[in-house]
């Protein structure tokens, strides 16, 4: 498979989008939890346990060029968005908290912060899943074409 | 080239996250004042009754057994102090009761505090004090005499005293009282700083010298 120089180009944007939004996402939860010291909720953990490794898996693919990297990634990045997805929806009350795990410690549903409103912290946990979950699709894409 | 961009722009993202940590932290210094030091909480904890502005700068820990002659002694000057200086000083009360059967008299303040009537139950124990806590003849259920003075819901009075919450939290001052090495009451912290030599003049100096550091002119 010989690729264009801009096509390679640009699936290397795409990744390296990837990785910042991971790379950012990592540091803003650490930022949370030892600056801002919000414990972590349970179900935070496991979005952490799926969003950090993606930072050097990414930054590998980066570095190595290697394609494969897209499908290493998106089973992580599909997990942490379906636990930011159920994280959400308890949030928002849709899914009632009684039959939810993580009553022992931290609530799950608790406030921390909210920006504009709106922007809590599971929030952007999803939103950051989505967008990677988004561009290791399309680049998963690209790459099998 | 590639490369170089993903080094640059992970040292970027850590330095900005060290940078933005460094600055929250000053702020929540500034904030928080005396509070953010650490050790703070063993000056101040969460259930210790406190009289005061939020926005104080100033926290004025007394540790205080309610039998104890010289804390009743102090307390129209401490009340002045607070008054001379609105707005900047924060009281916080913790208990050292020393004197026995002094424990008696911490339950039925904090059980007044459910009742909202901390201050005035203190207020009456001090002024009281020589009725009930005579040295060679102590009778603390002479108490009861004066409580009514606080407006209080007696029955009610009597049994949050039981409540084993009101237990544990003597025995936390206590140990506090312990590691700052309040041996004597009344014992004075200003924003951490101890009264060294016990008296007016001197609690007097010691708080206006932090009131001018907290809020320089």
């Amino acid at each position: 498979m010989t690729l264009s120089d801009n096509t390679s180009r640009a699936n290397w944007t795409i990744l390296f989008l990837c990785w910042l939004v991971a790379g950012v996402s990592t540091l803003g939860s650490l930022f949370f939890s030892e600056i801002m010291q919000f414990p972590p909720c349970v179900l935070c953990w496991y979005q952490r346990i799926f969003l950090f490794p993606l930072v050097f898996i990414l930054a590998t693919g980066l570095f190595s060029g290697d394609k494969s990297v897209a499908r290493y990634a998106l089973p992580l990045a599909a997990a942490g968005w379906l636990v930011a997805l159920y994280h959400n929806l308890l949030y928002a009350g849709i899914i009632p908290e009684s039959i939810q795990p993580c009553s022992r410690g931290v609530s799950c549903t608790e406030d921390y912060i909210s920006l504009f409103g709106f922007l809590t912290i599971p929030m952007l946990s999803l939103l950051s899943f989505s967008s990677i979950l988004a561009l290791l699709l399309l680049l998963n894409r690209r790459f099998s074409r | 080239m590639k490369k170089q961009v993903v080094i640059f722009s992970g040292i970027f993202l850590i330095l900005l996250f060290v940078l933005g940590g460094y600055i929250y932290k000053n702020q929540q210094t500034k904030k928080l004042g005396f509070l953010a030091q650490e050790h703070a909480e063993i000056f101040v904890r969460p259930h210790s009754p406190t009289l005061g502005s939020d926005e104080a700068k100033v926290y004025l820990v007394e540790f205080m057994d309610p039998a104890c002659e010289t804390c009743s002694a102090f307390a129209p000057f401490v009340k002045k102090l607070l008054a001379d200086n609105p707005g900047k000083i924060k009281l916080v009360i913790r208990y050292a009761p020393f004197h026995d059967g002094a424990d008696y008299f911490v339950k039925i303040l904090e059980a007044a505090k459910k009742q909202g009537k901390y201050w005035e139950t203190l207020e009456v124990m001090y002024q009281s004090q020589p009725y009930w806590a005579s040295h060679h003849n102590p009778q603390p259920e002479l108490i009861w005499r004066f409580l009514p003075g606080a407006a209080l819901d007696l029955e009610k009075l009597k049994n949050d005293m039981n409540d084993p919450a009101i237990e544990r939290l003597i025995t936390q001052d206590l140990a506090d009282a312990k590691a700052l090495n309040v041996t004597k009451t009344p014992g004075f912290f200003v924003n951490g700083k101890p009264l060294v030599t016990f008296g007016d003049t001197e609690l007097r100096q010691l708080l206006e010298a932090e009131i001018a550091a907290q809020y320089p002119r």
